[in-house]
């Protein structure tokens, strides 16, 4: 893939300072972004970030408060949805109820009145591209999940829009066919050009289908770029915190390329900080090695130790703060081990609202963070 | 326990339908009588499709029932969604209780108030007659009014707000997405609200009695001004013809109903 | 403005024009008569004046009382015992319950009568056995009869609905916590079923305390509750002030009555309604 910050080529999505508020608190606040042609770009983030919101902005379903949204360069705040070249595929679906799987496919064109031969044979490619043909009499209500979701999936694209909205699309589906569908997604999207926007609070969702992530918290957006950038090197503690497992600690930039943390100076590639400016550092659980304590960095004692299958997920306490570590060494609880971490795998960020809210695992379990994750998918 | 409970059951039931079976077996009675059954016939039948005013009457009672209900579901159904859609919360409340007023006042309430408009209207508009066809029809539409909505509104509430806007993504204007989007996805509402209306107008005394007049008679006023002082033996005809009616409605309605549900269960066993 | 919004805000438009019309209108016409009279000058000799009907409301009241705690008395254990068959069963009792509902009133109220006449068929069995007649038409007793009968259908189907609606699972823990069948019923199903008994009560209460047709028919003319009163206000004696003054006080007192049960009941539950 490639290592550009944002996939090139035309402008088709522009927001220009977009805000808005329900009932006078504020969803979005000054919203700023390009989506290109051929694009697979993802609003990631939690419940209340806002990005279902920007995609029902760009749908036409709500109106900004302020700013401009252009479509190809032509100013669009005001055009309703009926007459946007989007179209959406919704959260648990809208399948509408009193048609089979043939008329909700064909609803579109109907509407334009397409003639009825032609609709025939759209339906019928549709319905190869989704892998349903032989479904077109069903019932809707008679329908599997992952079904509903292709017949969803088809409705939208058999109108050709030039821009694809999905809105959380996979959340209503189990794990094993949330998988399946996000590669039959993307090649969807790379069979057809169309441009996607994916809305989602999963992160493994967003890193592993999106040619772009638009990592989104508080109604502003957080960083934007390709999934590697995002995760190897975040902007603030949010994105660092939000994207993966990461240690987050207090340190000062002593000058560039040297920063120091957990009372010792390591060597880092970050530069164009102001001398000892307080920054906030990542270290990603994996890209710590443990060593014998006499050639260690920092040394700790082992509080916890969860057996992960291909990896030991081992809680270390180094003066206080709690690091977790990923390695494949067995180390037992109460042993204390040296840590060595390698200048590259340092990343040094600027100080932001989010510093000190993550990045201790003093209090970190695992069924929190799921059930975390279960109450936001219910919620949206 | 249970047996006591099936004889009280069974009790209430016969209670209640006593009267009825009575009056029922005694207006195929020859002789004029409550009392004693002296034989089998239809003279009262006979009699009461010879009176032309009962005729007259059934046919008031139809055009009336028709023609309400389905005013009364056009602008109830339009009310539904748009009270749905309404975002003020205090207008929508305030809508919502005025449309409540019928169903929660008595019945005579509304009849004397509607009496009271119609009256004061004809002397502004110098009528020589207030009452009769139109008042009639403008009181049933009022009443059955609150019933649609009553059966309407839940729906749009329990339709997915997305498949409205499905509807729109998919280039249909707010009119398209209604009649083909909207209106589908309420129409067991709306059917059923239909249905009401009908019954309810084809069933209404107290309203009628207060704001007709004796040009503009339905079934119910028929019966109400026959059963006014001695016993009639046609009307036993009458009642009788109308329970039975009824009885045949209520079972063709659960009959057709649960048919529906069969076949559709069917469809669905074969699929899977 | 957003795109739509005009459909959607003019949809309710007809709607709230014809209630503004013919339900708002009506009742300021009410009050206009109660307050004014004759000629049109304010006056509250209208109301002052109802002392003379204080016996007939309180007639009224009673009747309307007794009728509507016995049907609860009747149609609470119906309700609850049609509950408790099996499901087949219990289809064909509603629909039992339901067919008098769609009986004409008037129907019902004659076939009564014509039970408990003079000449009626009870009369003519007693006097077959060589009992001497009751006179049972002309009397309170068959004035609130006629109600009971006729209204209650009305208390059982919403307190069965609500029954059939109530989570088996409730039942079940209560039994599990240790209740016997009489806590169950009076601590578990008793409490959750009071919506169904609100409703059941006002849609007994409210025709009865208004009939008219009822108490002429089974009453024969010997008792004048409110709804004859007003009846004969506008149809024979044409004194619109008086009858706007005492449907006023009836729709002041439902009104007062339906928002202190609501309070009550405390609930958004429109299941009690029969649609």
């Amino acid at each position: 893939m490639n290592e550009k910050d944002v996939k090139e080529g035309n402008v088709i999505i522009k927001l220009q300072d977009i805000t808005k508020s329900f009932d006078g608190e504020p969803v979005l606040q000054g919203i700023n972004l390009e989506i290109h042609d051929n694009e697979f770009i993802t609003l990631l983030g939690p419940s209340g970030c806002g990005k279902t919101t920007t995609l029902r902005i760009i749908g036409g379903f709500e109106t900004p408060d302020s700013g401009s949204i252009y479509f190809d360069g032509r100013e669009i705040s005001d055009i309703p949805p009926y007459k946007r070249q989007v179209n959406t595929v919704f959260q648990r679906y809208a399948l509408f109820p009193h048609l089979n799987v043939f008329e909700n496919i064909a609803f579109g064109l109907r509407i334009k009145k397409v003639p009825d031969p032609q609709i025939r044979e759209k339906v019928k490619q549709m319905l190869i591209l989704v892998n349903l043909k032989g479904f077109e009499k069903r019932n809707i209500s008679t329908l599997s999940g992952g079904q509903q979701q292709r017949v969803a999936i088809a409705r939208a694209l058999i109108n050709e829009p030039r821009v694809l909205l999905l809105d959380e699309p996979l959340a209503a589906l189990d794990l094993k066919l949330r998988k399946d569908m996000q590669n039959e997604l993307k090649n969807i999207q790379q069979k057809t050009g169309i441009t996607f926007i994916f809305v989602t609070h999963d992160q493994e969702e967003a890193l592993s289908m999106s040619d772009t992530i638009v990592v989104m918290a508080n109604g502003s957006i957080q960083q934007i770029g390709t999934p590697e950038k995002i995760y190897n090197e975040p902007t603030n503690a949010f994105v660092a915190d939000f994207i993966g497992e990461s240690n987050i600690v207090n340190g000062i930039m002593i000058r560039d390329y040297e920063v120091s943390f957990a009372k010792q100076t390591f060597v880092c590639e970050d530069f164009g900080f102001a001398p000892n400016e307080p920054v906030d550092v990542v270290v990603r659980p994996e890209d710590i090695d443990i060593v014998p304590v006499g050639e260690s960095m920092l040394t700790g004692e082992v509080t916890s130790v969860t057996f992960k299958g291909d990896y030991y997920e081992i809680i270390v306490d180094i003066d206080n703060f709690k690091w977790m570590i990923e390695t494949t060494d067995k180390v037992s609880v109460g042993q204390t081990i040296g840590i060595s971490i390698d200048p590259n795998e340092i990343q040094v960020m600027k100080k932001s609202e989010f510093s000190g809210m993550f990045g201790d695992y003093s209090s970190f379990s695992d069924e929190l963070d799921r059930l975390s994750d279960m109450t936001e998918g219910a919620k949206e | 326990m249970k047996i006591l409970s099936r004889i009280y059951i069974a009790l209430i039931f016969f209670l209640l339908f006593a009267p009825i079976i009575v009056l029922a077996v005694f207006s195929f009675n020859t002789s004029g009588s409550t009392t004693q059954f002296a034989g089998l016939s239809f003279k009262w039948y006979a009699e009461l499709f010879r009176d032309s005013v009962a005729i007259k009457a059934l046919q008031n009672s139809l055009f009336l029932a028709v023609t309400s209900s389905l005013i009364a579901t056009v602008i109830g159904t339009l009310a539904a969604f748009g009270i749905d859609k309404m975002r003020n919360r205090k207008l929508k409340g305030a809508i919502k209780s005025v449309t409540n007023i019928p169903m929660m006042n008595p019945d005579i309430v509304t009849g004397v108030s509607m009496m009271l408009l119609f009256v004061a209207l004809g002397s502004i508009l110098h009528l020589s007659e207030s009452l009769g066809r139109t008042s009639m029809l403008i009181a049933h539409v009022t009443f059955n009014l609150p019933y649609v909505i009553l059966s309407v509104l839940p729906k749009f509430k329990q339709m997915d707000p997305h498949l409205s806007e499905a509807a729109l993504d998919l280039g249909c204007t707010p009119t398209q997405t209604f009649f083909r989007v909207e209106l589908p996805s309420v129409m067991s509402g709306v059917v059923s609200g239909l249905m009401l209306a009908f019954t309810l107008s084809l069933d209404d005394f107290v309203i009628s009695h207060f704001v007709s007049s004796p040009d503009f008679v339905t079934l119910p006023l028929y019966v109400y001004n026959q059963t006014a002082h001695e016993v009639k033996y046609s009307m036993y005809a009458l009642c009788t013809i109308i329970v039975a009616a009824v009885l045949v409605l209520l079972l063709l309605i659960n009959f057709v109903g649960s048919d529906n549900r069969k076949k559709k269960s069917k469809r669905v066993i074969k699929e899977v | 403005m957003k795109p739509g919004s005009f459909f959607k805000k003019a949809a309710a438009a007809p709607h709230i024009i014809w209630s503004v019309m013919f339900i708002v209108f009506p009742l300021l016409f009410v009050i206009y008569f109660a307050f004014t009279d004759n000629y049109g000058n304010f006056t509250f000799d209208n109301l002052t004046g109802l002392s003379v009907y204080t016996n007939t409301f309180i007639l009224s009241i009673g009747f309307a009382l007794i009728a509507t705690v016995v049907c609860l008395l009747i149609g609470y254990p119906l309700a609850y015992f049609i509950s408790r068959t099996d499901p087949t069963k219990q289809k064909i009792l509603v629909l039992l319950i339901m067919l008098p509902m769609w009986i004409n009133l008037l129907i019902r109220t004659y076939s009564l009568m014509s039970l408990l006449d003079n000449g009626g068929l009870i009369n003519g069995l007693l006097q077959t056995f060589g009992l001497s007649k009751i006179k049972m038409v002309g009397t309170s007793g068959a004035v609130i009869l006629g109600m009971i009968y006729d209204f209650l259908p009305y208390m059982v189907l919403p307190i069965y609905t609500t029954m059939s609606k109530l989570d088996k699972r409730y039942i079940e823990a209560a039994y599990d916590l240790g209740c016997n069948n009489r806590q169950v019923i009076s601590k578990v199903v008793m409490p959750l079923t009071v919506p169904g008994v609100i409703s059941g009560i006002t849609m007994v209460f409210v025709p009865s305390i208004s009939t008219f047709y009822i108490s002429q028919k089974l009453g024969g003319g010997t008792f004048d509750l409110i709804g004859d009163t007003i009846e004969r206000q506008f149809q024979n004696e044409i004194t619109y002030n008086t009858g706007a003054a005492i449907s006023l006080i009836m729709m002041v007192l439902i009104l007062i009555s339906l928002a202190v049960m609501n309070k009550f009941a405390d609930s958004d539950e429109e299941g009690g309604i029969i649609v």
